[in-house]
């Protein structure tokens, strides 16, 4: 493997066979580590106050786009209570996750470009004071002509909101491989057609908050509700110049992230700022209607594609246009643009492929990285297109999805390495499972089944910003006491990295779990990760922590095999204690192993770390979407269809996800569970509009819908372990992969259930009964 | 967190010592019972009382029983509007006598709604729209509108009324099955029927005087009434109508239908009786009723683009949910 020649690379060794000994964890049911959180135990960000903390509260910008002509803050500095006012000259510092494309100021410098766009901050002794005082500042604006939807952005150039102020492009991609016009031509079949996807929020519980504090040794701390600590480190040296040694992030447990918390926000800057100006510490708290303009929610896409087959289901060649709809700024777009052609070669492809991805900057808040980052939409519209297939061809939609799955260890049309692939037995889960065979077009009038199948990466081999060093990282300290502390990068968001941390050091060291500490997203206490995102947590932390955790085993075995007078061969280890594999009667506690391996050693620790292997191919872009391992998940969903009201009501769906190895099936179920929830809330609810005067059009969480409890389906989660060669004891990713599947399945099983195709979501009932509607009229009055 | 606006809050005990205090604080007060509606428009800044009234540990406001019948009147239930909306959806006397009222309390938000929500707040409920239950910026952004601080309606353009929708879940259940409101001011006590309580104006949809308080709600039981409450919302809880149909049918001794009463509401500012249903002939054949009723129903009702879903599809959907309403009323022995 590719991996062996890497110097850089340590992935941890496979154990041979028979040597699997550990405590017995890994793969072992239990709610760990969680208590806290379920119990309100845990303290979230807006939790913490220190003396003489000041409030924050940005003044955002009514126009969808507006020149600043002048920033008054006269009356707001006159109100009691008031401590500071900056505005964007005070932090004349552009900013943007990805590197090439800052574009975001923390305080817009010269031009707002959407509705709630941050032109200046106040800061006041209580939150009241504040929110009167934002109210205070007078902001002169000259309004400009704005384009608020993709038509608009595409159809009015002048409107001036890419690079170049000649255009509203944000970002290009076109790639093509194998012959697609001479396939498509030659396909016995060839389907074709457009998808809406409007755009959704993440809408985690907990809203961004940030509390930054200026000490009196010069060092910065801001504690954030962020999901990547390390670039909020740099950027906040980066934009507010000082050096990176004088701040620390410290992320405290965060209730819900999804993406909408992986790169900094003007609140960051502007608490650490006002902090430095003040020298207080001040904290924001963003409201429910702030955390819809913050956004980075799933772009808006519109997709054209074609997708060609041969009669007996072989795909012959697909042909995608899409346009994407970024709103006001950058963020993580490039990689989207990416995303949106590159990940869709698996698990079932064709033999040629183009796509030509277009995003567009319009004058809305900004779209980014959500659970499943630029691959929901077009994996939409792929998935129904199979569907059609399938109906043309007279084909079970399973059964044409196993004609052309791309094998376990090869390589996708686009050059992707694929080392463990567990698509088909997820297809067999669900068609079991969900009694397929037997039920699919017997459940009558207004009832079906769909399924649709997805692949997702686990990390990217491709760090944000260029560099050589690990892309993960954690060290252990072993105490003398028995305890073991973790230290790591990654930033636990409520997937649960820290238990799964805890699951891989304690069961390598013959621990239980209450011996285990992990202690994560503090910049001061670990070292970097690069963040939770692109679901790279298990799979490069894991192997990071495994290899710290198995160093720390070598030398205990090495101490108790000399004092029990074995070779470390013999040394077998239990949970609770290292034996002779022989006679397990001869034996030493783990804690005294660890003070045996402490007077032999020195004293204990490791630091592990986690680098990819060379990944990707040999073309611009080549190498976004190339990930050590990817998941694979199948989905059947059921629906009832109320012919009179056109709603739909998922019934129930069976979600089969290939994770590798479930380190802690529990908290598996619980991501595919989150993850069906949250695409079946986005198939039937949640729709981020914006209208045409760019107002959002209820930045509320009445007016923006989330299911509840009563409307989620029963979902019966099916885990596939293909152990993965590579993965921290054979484990992939399960946060995010398990969701794409939801909205093609629940549109497929709508279409078995009542005959209509809906391409625009959600599938709203309005939507529905008016398709339905259509094709009554459509229908020969004979039948 | 959006904050509260400073005010003073007051906690009468008696209901003579709130009329009274409600009597001199004037228009600057706001009668506090659950909270559940004003303290979020507060928040909005589409009410901004300098004191509020806490109505909450009033005694006179509480108890939900059966009162007997007298000369004058027939036998009644009584709810004091301090009862909480789950309460009554709870109650297995409610639930007998008047299932379309227990069913709209039981529709109401969610569990934490109804645990705080009160039935007088529910009757008393604000009307909504799409362009003014937002926040002070987005309405700022949006340049008002008429029902505060603007004076442009963006659903009817150009209109100079506020048709903003009344969203009480109880409203169409109250008025179809002929409840009494009984009202206390500082001017005294008077009682107003449910369907006289309500006006088609969006500002301000009843015609309760600043100052005075509903103290309870009584409603005449009959043997042979039968009711069903039906609402349309997108999701299973939490969600304000985007209709809400409240359906009465009482039979007569043969069992044959002696009258029908259908009440529509999420509309405009008022909850709409249906003609159509006053018009049915006693006698008629249940069939008949429904497909008549729910047909007229779609003719009568005219959703507007004030609530934030299709008003095409709500409109689709009146004879739908107007049938749903009536059937389960109809089916009931
Ligand atoms: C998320 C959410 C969802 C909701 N969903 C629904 C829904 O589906 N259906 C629905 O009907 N409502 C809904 N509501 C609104 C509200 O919860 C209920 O209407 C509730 O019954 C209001 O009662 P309350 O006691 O909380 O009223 P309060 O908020 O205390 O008062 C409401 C109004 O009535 C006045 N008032 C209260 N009691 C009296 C009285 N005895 N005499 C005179 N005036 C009085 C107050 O001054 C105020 O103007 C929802 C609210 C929220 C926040
Ligand atoms: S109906 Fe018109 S005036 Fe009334 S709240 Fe809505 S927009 Fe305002």
């Amino acid at each position: 493997m590719a991996a062996s020649d890497d110097t850089r690379v340590r992935p941890a060794p496979r154990e041979p066979a028979g040597a699997n000994e550990g405590s017995g964890l890994v793969g072992r049911r239990g709610r760990a580590l969680i208590a806290p959180r379920v119990t309100g135990q845990v303290r979230y960000t807006d939790d913490l106050a220190l003396p003489r903390m000041l409030f924050g509260r940005l003044v955002r910008c009514p126009h969808p786009h507006a020149r600043i002509v002048g920033i008054d803050a006269t009356r707001a500095l006159a109100r009691p209570g008031v401590v500071a006012v900056i505005t964007g000259k005070d932090l004349p510092e552009r900013f943007g996750i990805i590197p090439w494309t800052p574009d975001e100021y923390p305080l817009a410098l010269d031009r707002a470009r959407f509705v709630g766009d941050a032109v200046a901050a106040v800061c006041a002794t209580d939150e009241r004071a504040a929110h009167e005082a934002a109210d205070l500042v007078d902001v002169e604006y000259e309004i400009l002509p704005a384009a608020t939807d993709l038509d608009g952005a595409i159809a009015r150039p002048e409107v001036g909101l890419g690079r170049a102020g000649t255009d509203n492009v944000s970002k290009e991609v076109a790639l093509a491989f194998g012959d697609v016009d001479g396939l498509l031509a030659a396909s016995d079949v060839v389907v074709e057609g457009e998808i809406h996807y409007e755009g959704s929020a993440h809408a985690p519980i907990e809203t961004h908050c940030a509390l930054a504090q200026l000490d009196k040794n010069g060092l910065l701390t801001v504690w954030s509700t962020t999901q990547v600590p390390h670039y909020l480190h740099r950027e906040l040296s980066r934009v507010l110049r000082l050096p990176p040694t004088r701040i620390r992030v410290v992320q405290p447990p965060i209730g819900g992230a999804f993406g909408g918390k992986s790169e900094p926000f003007s609140l960051e800057f502007c608490a650490a700022k006002l902090a430095m100006v003040t020298g207080r510490p001040v904290k924001f708290l963003y409201t429910r209607e702030e955390e819809f303009y913050a956004h980075r929610g799933r772009h808006p896409m519109r997709i054209r594609m074609k997708v060609g087959a041969m009669a007996d289901g072989t795909l012959t060649a697909v042909d995608a246009e899409t346009a994407i709809d970024g709103g006001a700024y950058s963020s993580f777009g490039l990689v989207t643009s990416y995303y949106s052609g590159q990940l869709l070669t698996l698990p079932a492809f064709a033999q040629a492929y183009r796509f030509k991805s277009t995003r567009y900057f319009t004058n809305k808040p900004p779209c980014g990285p959500k659970r499943g980052h630029g691959s929901v939409q077009p994996r939409f519209a792929f998935e129904t297109a199979l569907d059609k297939l399938a109906v043309a061809l007279g084909l079970d939609p399973i059964d044409l999805r196993r004609r052309n799955l791309v094998p376990p260890d090869s390589t996708t049309l686009n050059g992707l390495r694929v080392t463990s692939n567990g698509i088909a037995q997820c297809l067999d889960a669900v068609e079991s499972a969900s009694g397929w065979a037997e039920r699919r077009g017997k459940l009558g009038v207004g009832r079906g089944l769909g399924v649709a199948s997805s692949a997702y990466i686990s990390g990217t081999n491709y760090a944000i910003y260029p560099n050589d060093m690990p892309q993960s990282a954690v060290q252990l300290k072993v105490d003398r006491s028995g305890v073991v502390t973790v230290f790591s990068g990654q930033s636990e968001i409520g997937q649960g990295c820290d238990a799964m941390l805890a699951v891989i050091v304690a069961d390598e060291l013959g621990l239980d779990l209450g011996s285990v500490r992990v202690v994560s997203g503090d910049t001061d206490l670990a070292p970097v990760d690069l963040g939770a995102y692109s679901s790279r947590g298990t799979f490069m932390n894991g192997n990071a922590a495994l290899s710290a955790a198995r160093e720390v085993r070598h030398k205990l075995v090495a101490a108790v095999a000399e004092k029990l007078g074995v070779t470390p061969r013999e040394v077998l280890v239990t949970r609770g204690a290292l034996c002779v594999a022989a006679d397990p009667a001869r034996g030493v506690p783990v804690t005294e192993a660890i003070a045996l391996a402490e007077a032999k050693f020195g004293t204990l620790g490791a630091v592990g770390f986690y680098n990819t292997p060379k990944l990707g191919a040999d073309y611009r872009g080549g190498t976004i979407g190339a990930s050590p391992a990817y998941s694979f998940t199948a989905h059947v969903a059921e629906v009832a269809v109320d012919l009179e009201t056109g709603k739909v009501d998922v019934v129930r769906v069976w979600a089969a996800h290939d994770c590798g190895k479930a380190l802690c099936p529990t908290a598996v179920e619980g991501q595919i569970a989150g993850s069906v929830y949250m695409g079946a809330a986005e198939a039937l609810f949640e729709e981020h509009v914006i209208g045409k005067d760019g107002l959002h059009l209820g930045p509320n969480l009445l007016d923006y819908r989330i299911p509840t409890t009563l409307d989620v389906p029963d979902i019966v989660p099916l885990i596939v372990e293909s152990d993965d060669p590579e993965g921290p004891r054979g484990a992939k990713e399960a946060g995010e992969g398990p969701l794409h599947p939801s909205i093609p399945a629940i549109a497929n099983a709508i279409f078995d259930a009542v005959g209509v195709r809906i391409d625009r979501l959600p599938f709203s009932p309005s939507r529905v009964l008016a398709a339905l509607r259509a094709a009554a009229r459509a229908r020969p009055a004979a039948e | 967190m959006l904050p509260l606006p400073v005010f003073d809050y007051h906690r009468p005990r008696t209901l003579a010592e709130a009329v009274a205090l409600l009597a001199t604080l004037g228009d600057r007060a706001r009668v506090l019972a659950g909270g559940t509606d004003l303290l979020p428009n507060m928040k909005h800044g589409l009410v901004e009382p300098d004191h509020l009234v806490s109505i909450g540990r009033i005694e006179e406001l509480r108890g939900l029983a059966l009162a007997p019948a007298t000369a004058s009147a027939p036998e009644r239930l009584v709810v004091g509007a301090g009862v909480r909306l789950g309460e009554l959806a709870d109650s297995l006397l409610a639930r007998r006598v008047a299932p379309a009222l227990a069913e709209a309390a039981a529709s109401v938000g969610g569990p934490h709604h109804r645990a705080m929500g009160t039935l007088g707040g529910n009757v008393c409920l604000d009307t909504r729209c799409r362009y003014y239950n937002q926040t002070h910026f987005w309405r700022k952004a949006l340049g008002y509108c008429l029902k505060k601080d603007g004076t442009a309606c963006h659903v009817v353009k150009g209109g100079q009324n506020c048709v903003a929708a009344a969203s009480n879940d109880t409203a169409p259940a109250l008025v179809a099955l002929g409840a009494d409101l009984e009202i206390l001011g500082a001017a005294g006590a008077r009682t107003v029927a449910a369907r006289d309580f309500y006006t088609a104006d969006g500002l301000r949809n009843t015609v309760l005087a600043p100052g005075e308080i509903v103290v309870r709600v009584a409603l005449p039981v009959a043997v042979r009434r039968r009711s069903a409450f039906e609402k349309l919302r997108r999701r299973g809880a939490i969600d304000f109508p985007l209709l809400s149909v409240a359906a009465v049918v009482d039979r007569d001794e043969a069992g044959a239908i002696a009258r029908v009463d259908v009440v529509v509401s999420a509309l405009g500012a008022r909850p709409r009786r249906l003609r159509a249903a006053q018009d049915v002939a006693p006698g008629s054949d249940p069939a008949v009723v429904i497909a008549s009723v729910a047909a007229a129903a779609r003719r009568e009702c005219k959703p507007l683009t004030n609530l934030d879903e299709d008003a095409e599809w709500r409109r689709d959907m009146v004879p739908v949910v107007v049938k749903r309403a009536l059937v389960r009323a109809l089916a009931q022995g």
